[in-house]
């Protein structure tokens, strides 16, 4: 309760709130300034949305894997070029006393028939031992008995549309067959994964199927490898004495890692992040250079006004006050419609391309940092016109 | 409560530079009520301006309410200003304020009073110079000689000791002109508030305690007329 009384003097010793009413009495001019800074945190989302996104969703599939440690071929540079490495190395791995379980996976880009309109397209397959845990998901375990036969697959619900309508063909009880690589296949199952940069559908088979599908593959080679461990075991000091033990042919990951590498690559394989900085960059200066001009105009207007209040014995400080003042009101109220805006165009961004993008509180304070810079820098910028204001030349 | 005592006072620089004040000599008791007349660009503004604190003083000596204002900073003369109302040609009120806030921004620099304790001192000025029918008026829904008074409850809101007035019935009918400055004046001496008001109005003359008459950067003192007689 101590605290009552003295926001109670506080808010006795306030001001005409100059600010405020500079701004609302002048609607015409306050609204060009909202559009101004609404659309510059608009693009900033969506920019900075895209970009996190697709290096999001580079990793949709790596995030589901059951496994604290991962092995790759040092020759595998991105989940769209994975090379394979000998099975014994995952094997050996057992030998380790903290190796609870291991799983090897077969990973490849096939190409698939829509059964509705014949296209192709490529799509991710995964081919595992259907006894083996793959995903920390445990419904995948029931689902996956089905692969056992050969020839059957599950098919990922949350792939892109262009595959053909496998879901509701399947749901609705019809026999859903398509052809990888020319062999026919039956849908068994569907699953939730997600599509991601690589791919934009998944499948899952048996190593059994996998190997009918893609002859070429080596036998006895696999993409990744993953490594279980016990619990209370710690990842690093495992991953130094794998190292150690394996020769060179892998490479030894913990999850995070595989999934850094994997956003790495399409991070420095492609200008995806340095276009969106950049069109995140264009809305920054675009609103700067709004704010700038609506808060300059806004003083010259008012010049006059200001060296009345300098005349009558206001501090420059406190008038310099006021226009900061009305540069924090448009960041805030600048803001609210952007965030709103950004919330809806995200949602519509996920039903249209299926990407991970979400309004996350990093983001959404990073855009209000941004947005704040913007109006209190060109507040900055537009109170070096107040120093123009002379209380001697009003009369 | 003013004394000035052999002011000069320059503009410009080199060349261009030009005496508007030669050794002028002015004192105001409290409570005096002083008019300044004399032909345009005389130098009256100069000199309102100095005293009110707006301008740094060259030469001479200038002494307001008890503060020297030879070699003062900004901070002081701004501090002085606080404690000395003034009312310009054009009322100057900030169009984006309503009536009362005009006023309240005179009263916001009373220290140690509370919000309401100053709004409420605002409406009393408005009731005083006769618009507490207009409290949420802006500005541009009032007419020239209500502005004018709406400036004048602004000047006093802050409880000044001296009041500069700088031709306040320029921009007003003779009618409101003449309102204007007998509430001034009413006013004025209600709060044993000294006023020096330079005015070209010769219609209003009669208001003052004491004339003075500017020539060329010098004050001549001269009698002070008679009430027109009422027709
Ligand atoms: N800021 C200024 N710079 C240069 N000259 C000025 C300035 N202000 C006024 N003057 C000149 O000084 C003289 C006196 O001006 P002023 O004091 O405004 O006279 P008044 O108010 O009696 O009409 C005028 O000739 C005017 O042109
Ligand atoms: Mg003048």
């Amino acid at each position: 309760m101590s605290g009552v009384p003295g926001l109670a003097a506080i808010w006795s010793r306030r001001k005409i709130p100059l600010a405020w009413l500079l701004l609302t009495r002048q609607p015409a001019r306050l609204a060009v300034a909202l559009a101004g800074i609404s659309f510059a945190g608009i693009l900033m989302f969506m920019q900075f949305g895209f970009r996190d996104g697709l290096f999001d969703a580079s990793v949709t599939v790596h995030k589901l894997f059951d496994a604290d440690l991962v092995l790759i071929s040092p020759r595998s540079s991105s989940s769209v070029s994975m090379a394979g490495f000998p099975r014994r190395r995952l094997v050996q791995t057992l030998a380790d006393p903290d190796v609870a379980g291991i799983t090897p996976v077969h990973w490849n880009l096939v190409i698939w028939r829509n059964p509705k309109d014949l296209s192709t397209r490529s799509i991710l397959a995964l081919g595992f031992e259907p006894g083996d845990p793959l995903f920390t998901d445990p419904g995948l375990a029931a689902k996956a008995k089905v692969l056992n036969q050969r020839g059957r697959v599950l098919f990922d619900e949350l792939s892109r549309p262009e595959f053909g309508p496998v879901a509701e063909w399947f749901r609705e009880g019809r026999t859903v067959e398509s052809e990888i690589g020319g062999k026919r296949v039956r849908v068994g199952g569907l699953v939730g994964l997600g599509v991601s940069f690589g791919a934009d559908g998944n499948i899952l088979t048996s190593s059994e199927t996998y190997q009918h599908l893609l002859p070429n593959t080596p036998p006895g080679s696999i993409e990744v490898g993953l490594i279980r461990l016990r619990p209370g075991s710690d990842p690093a000091v495992v991953i130094e004495r794998l190292k150690n033990s394996l020769p060179k042919d892998v490479n030894v990951f913990t999850k995070q890692g595989f999934m850094d590498f994997e956003k790495d690559y399409w991070r420095s394989s492609t200008a995806i992040g340095f276009i969106f900085t950049l069109g995140a960059a264009m809305g920054f200066i675009v609103g700067c250079v709004i704010v700038y001009q609506i808060l300059y105009s806004d003083v010259s207007d008012h010049l006059p006004e200001y060296a009345t209040l300098m005349a009558m014995g206001y501090r420059l400080p406190t008038l310099l006050g006021v226009v900061a003042r009305e540069g924090l009101l448009l960041a805030l109220l600048g803001y609210l419609p952007a965030y709103a805006a950004g919330q809806g165009l995200y949602s519509l961004v996920r039903s249209a391309t299926r990407l991970p993008v979400y309004m996350d509180t990093p983001r959404a304070v990073l855009v209000f940092s941004l947005i704040l810079v913007m109006c209190m820098g060109s507040a900055g910028m537009a109170m070096r016109r107040l120093g123009d204001a002379d209380p001697a030349e009003i009369f | 409560m003013v004394e000035v005592e052999g002011l000069c006072h320059w503009y410009g620089s080199g060349e261009m530079r030009r005496q508007v004040l030669q050794q002028v000599n002015l004192t105001i008791q409290p409570g005096e009520v002083v008019l300044l007349t004399g032909p345009s660009g005389c130098g009256k503004t100069t000199l309102l301006t100095l005293v009110g604190a707006l301008r740094q003083v060259q030469q001479g000596h200038v002494r307001v309410l008890g503060q020297d204002l030879n070699g003062s900073n900004r901070r002081q003369r701004q501090q002085l200003r606080q404690r000395i109302g003034m009312i310009f040609q054009g009322h100057n009120l900030l169009r984006c304020l309503s009536a009362e806030q005009n006023v309240q921004m005179g009263s916001d620099l009373l220290p140690n009073l509370g919000y309401r304790a100053r709004r409420d001192q605002a409406r009393e000025w408005l009731r005083a110079v006769g618009l507490g029918d207009h409290l949420d008026k802006l500005p541009h829904g009032l007419s020239g000689g209500q502005k004018q008074r709406v400036a004048i409850a602004r000047a006093l809101a802050a409880h000044p000791r001296l009041l500069l007035a700088d031709e306040p019935t320029a921009a007003l009918d003779k009618q409101s002109g003449r309102e204007v400055v007998d509430l001034l004046k009413r006013l004025a001496r209600e709060q044993h508030c000294a006023v020096l008001m330079v005015t070209h109005d010769p219609r209003i003359l009669d208001v003052a305690d004491r004339l003075v008459q500017m020539e060329d950067g010098r004050l001549i003192a001269a009698p002070v007329p008679e009430p027109e007689p009422a027709l």
